[in-house]
């Protein structure tokens, strides 16, 4: 129990997987303007991450190590990736149109996000069994939200500040999002 | 190696099968039109018509919740594509423009800045962007920022001005604005809109019945775009030749100036502009909407009927107006003489709103020609019942039916109707002529009297001068033309001689009493004060009501119709004009009982705002936070300091000695230059700011 409490953790705060390991860096400059939309995205990540945690670690197991292919696992995960999204927006899209109307701009972008093949990849080097990495996934998932949602906060109220002119917009953002990133190392060896 | 590639095959067939599989089983329906519309669509996924992307953009296309023309990268030929697609016609679409509703300039004492903030969401974040008041626009530019098309650029004032011309109605400028200033709106939604609470409007525009964009129009008038006066005025008042001439302007009473100066001569301003339009010898161009298919009977060619029809056709619906009078215009026509309202400009002024394409039948009446029962037979969606007030009332006094007795309305309309050439009918002008009332119809009966050639007019009214309904400018000009008025006095009697003819008035004298319901004194007879007035003709103009004879003549529906006590039509709500009957609506004198012509135009617009709701299938009723004739406020101030006292500009008029001798126009229009310099007096007043004087 006390080992998945540390592995929840580690993947929240000590391993972001946008501020500590630098992955999904488009969504996270190109969602995060708006709070609302911040929102909308986390909870695409987390619903997307969850899914491709558990079907890449059946994948992995099942195929690529019974056969001997680990190097077909990029390619293999990204096919996998992309057509469970597909999967997941059509179903969604008959079944839970509530939900679909959420989270439907943000699904397709979801699809190539290197965040989710990251962290897909990381639970296979780490060899996580099947509950460990459904957990990594998760948190890792909320990880991502909770940065996002963070730096979407932050700047909402950038536009407050006296930006100069050649640092505006973006620029800013990346320097904030540094700062931000400085700020979770802090977390370094707390495990 | 082998494998590998029976591997990646089998995964490749597995997911797509299942793919496949699932789009059977997940299938949703959709409109196969969206596929084709977004086909004829640029295909950019720029964002510049307001949805996230092409597909979404013809999703709402197909919905019918954009137009054909909205991509705005396709042009004018994508449109037509789309519209072919969706079977309509590409001319169909009303575009919609931009508008900027906070007009600037230097502003009152809450001006605030924030050193350093450079966009309108963060002033707006703090202190609720307090720049210029609380409401108005902030002037950072972010709207500019957000128009991909370059047609916003930033006014001499610091406020936004939109381009017209390159302004698509794409809509990223009104989400941008924190303070919803910049607004998206067809020509027909401008054409609906009331004024409402939350709405930044100065208190003369609170106050016009017809909510008039007062400070706009003047600021045009100020930059010398007179066709833009024109044509603001038009949004709101179809009749604006009519009303620059005989509108008492109660806005003046508010205007901001007036508190520690004269007040801004607007109505001076609007005949400006409208006989800048009229002398200027064409025809601005009048948008209308596209056809709608519904019908809409008009009855009664008033001022409210008028402003109904015009706003109703330019809203697509095609009109007919019934009059039973030979000609249109109502109690503009035949109530106001020629002295006040030239029938040539009348002319012009109502040949321009059946140049949109409305229907007159002239000739007709209510209840004889035609009934409620037969227009609805015809096919006309809905019906406004717009009749007047054509009625006298009478003094319920001995003798007022002796010969040379006459009453008001009759004697303006008979008068007004023979000297159109209308009709042979020879009045006789007594030499010793009275007329009884204190209303402007009165006033018109004397001063018409004057000109007709009577010795003596004397007006009798039963309390004092500062109690008299006409409108103030008209009783100065009836004293400058000599009428004698006869203050507190209560006619009893009309005695005449042995041919049945008038030859006195006997009245008792008043005393002013106790205020009564109407905040005036309430006139008391004095006992035994009986006095006799020498004349030979007597004219009682104390008021009129609608006359509704037409009820008992028509079909049984009509008998349903809700009346008052005063014989009005009773329109449920005085914002929507409804009545009980859904399909028939009201507005002007036979909704509110006599009064006045700017009223009329206001209830016209309300009624055909609620006439299109109900033919668009909407429920019919009021905004929520609609103004309607109350003010803001915030916005009434006790002091304005910074002003300066300046002179208003005169008005011009014909000297007496000549008015008296003919139908001439008595009132003339500001000459050009006088006209700039009023318009330079206004304060651009919003809800709490104004320009403030600069010292000179």
């Amino acid at each position: 129990m006390g080992d998945y409490i540390v592995l929840i953790i580690s993947c929240i705060f000590i391993n972001n997987i946008i501020l500590a390991q630098y992955l999904g860096a488009c969504p996270f400059l190109g969602t995060t303007k708006k709070m609302e939309t911040a929102v909308g995205m986390a909870f695409a990540v987390i619903f997307v991450l969850t899914m491709a945690g558990m079907i890449t670690w059946v994948v992995n197991t099942f195929f690529l190590n019974k056969f001997g292919l680990q190097y077909l696992r990029t390619i293999a995960f990204i096919l996998v990736i992309a057509s469970l999204v597909q999967f997941v927006e059509m179903f969604l899209k008959k079944s839970i149109p509530a939900l679909y109307a959420g989270l439907g701009i943000f699904l397709p972008l979801i699809t190539t996000n290197c965040a989710v093949m990251g962290v897909c990849l990381i639970n296979i080097n780490e060899e996580y069994g099947f509950i460990q990495a459904l957990i990594s996934a998760i948190s890792y998932a909320v990880g991502f939200g909770f940065a996002l949602i963070l730096f979407a906060g932050v700047r909402e109220r950038i536009v407050l500040g006296r930006v100069p002119q050649p640092l505006q917009d973006t620029s800013i953002g990346l320097v904030t999002a540094g700062v931000l990133s400085l700020t979770f190392f802090a977390f370094k060896g707390m495990v | 190696m082998i494998e590998a590639v029976l591997f990646m095959l089998g995964l490749g067939v597995s997911c797509g099968s299942i793919l496949s599989a699932a789009s059977k089983v997940f299938y949703v329906y959709e409109d196969p039109r969206i596929a084709e519309v977004e086909d004829k669509m640029a295909g950019a996924n720029c964002g510049g018509c307001g949805f996230p992307g092409c597909s979404q953009a013809a999703a709402a296309v197909v919905k019918g919740e954009a137009l054909p023309s909205v991509c705005v990268v396709a042009g004018p030929e994508g449109a037509a594509n789309v519209a072919a697609v969706m079977g309509l016609d590409p001319g169909t679409a009303e575009p919609l423009r931009s508008m900027n509703t906070c007009t600037g300039g230097f502003r009152a004492d809450d001006k605030y800045y924030y050193m350093g903030v450079k966009s309108c969401s963060a002033l707006s974040a703090l202190y609720d962007g307090k720049r210029v008041c609380t409401i108005g626009c902030l002037g950072m530019s972010d709207c500019i920022r957000a128009c991909t098309f370059d047609a916003i650029e930033m006014g001499p004032d610091g406020f936004p001005v939109v381009i017209e011309e390159k302004c698509v109605g794409c809509g990223a400028c009104e989400k941008v604005c924190p303070k919803s200033i910049i607004k998206i709106r067809t020509m027909s939604q401008r054409l609906l809109e009331l004024n409402k609470e939350y709405d930044a409007l100065g208190p003369c525009q609170q106050t016009c019945p017809a909510e008039i964009d007062i400070p706009k129009y003047i600021s045009q008038i100020r930059e010398g775009d007179y066709e833009g006066a024109v044509h603001t005025i038009r949004e709101r008042n179809p009749l604006l030749l009519s009303c620059g001439r005989v509108c008492p302007h109660p806005c003046e009473d508010f205007c901001r100036r007036g508190i520690e100066d004269e007040a801004v001569s607007i109505n001076q301003l609007k005949r400006f502009a409208a006989d800048y339009e009229m002398n200027s010898g064409k025809r601005l161009h009048i948008s209308v909407a596209p056809d709608t298919g519904k019908k809409v009977a008009v009855v009664g060619g008033g001022p409210a009927g008028l402003t109904c029809a015009f706003f109703l056709r330019r809203l697509g619906h095609s009109v007919t107006v019934f009059d039973d009078n030979p000609e249109l215009g109502g109690m503009i026509r035949y109530g106001i003489p020629e002295y006040r309202l030239p029938k040539k400009v009348l002319k012009w002024e109502i040949d321009g709103i059946l140049n949109l394409g409305i229907e007159a039948k002239t000739s007709v009446k209510l209840g004889k020609d035609f009934t409620v029962g037969s227009l609805v037979a015809t096919g006309y969606d809905a019906i406004f019942l717009g009749v007047g007030a054509w009625k006298d009332y009478n003094m319920k006094v001995e003798g007022e039916d002796l010969k040379g007795c006459y009453t008001g309305i009759n004697f303006l309309t008979r008068f007004a109707t023979a000297q159109q050439g209308k009709s042979k009918e020879q009045i006789s002008i007594g030499k010793k002529c009275i007329v009884i009332g204190g209303g402007n119809t009165a006033i018109d009966c004397v001063r018409t009297l004057v000109r007709l050639g009577a010795e003596e007019v004397n007006i009798v009214y039963r309390r004092t001068r500062k109690e008299m309904p006409a409108n103030e400018v008209e009783i100065v000009a009836a004293e400058h033309e000599g009428i004698k008025f006869t203050f507190l006095a209560a006619p009893t009697r009309v005695i005449g001689d042995e041919n049945g003819h008038v030859t006195h008035l006997e009245y008792l004298r008043m005393e002013l009493g106790e205020p009564d319901a109407s905040g005036r004194r309430r006139p008391v007879p004095v006992e035994g004060s009986e006095t006799l007035m020498e004349c030979d003709m007597l004219i009682t103009a104390i008021g009129q009501g609608p006359d509704i004879s037409f009820m008992n003549a028509d079909t049984q529906r009509i008998q349903e119709l809700a009346i008052t006590r005063w014989n009005t039509i009773d329109a449920v709500d005085p914002i929507t004009l409804q009545t009980n009957i859904p399909y028939i609506f009201t507005a002007g004198d036979s909704a509110t009982g006599a009064s006045l012509v700017v009223e009329a135009i206001g209830g016209g617009r309300r009624a055909a705002r609620s006439i299109h709701q109900y033919l668009s299938g909407e429920e019919v009723k009021a905004p929520e936070s609609a103004l309607f004739k109350k003010h803001i406020k915030e916005s009434i101030f006790e002091k304005v300091p910074g002003i300066q006292k300046k002179n208003r500009a005169e008005m011009p008029e014909l000297p007496v000695y000549d008015r008296i001798k003919t139908f001439e126009e008595a009132d003339l229009v500001l000459q050009e230059e006088d006209a700039l310099r009023e318009a330079q007096r206004c304060l651009a007043c919003c809800r709490i700011c104004y320009n403030k004087d600069v010292a000179a």
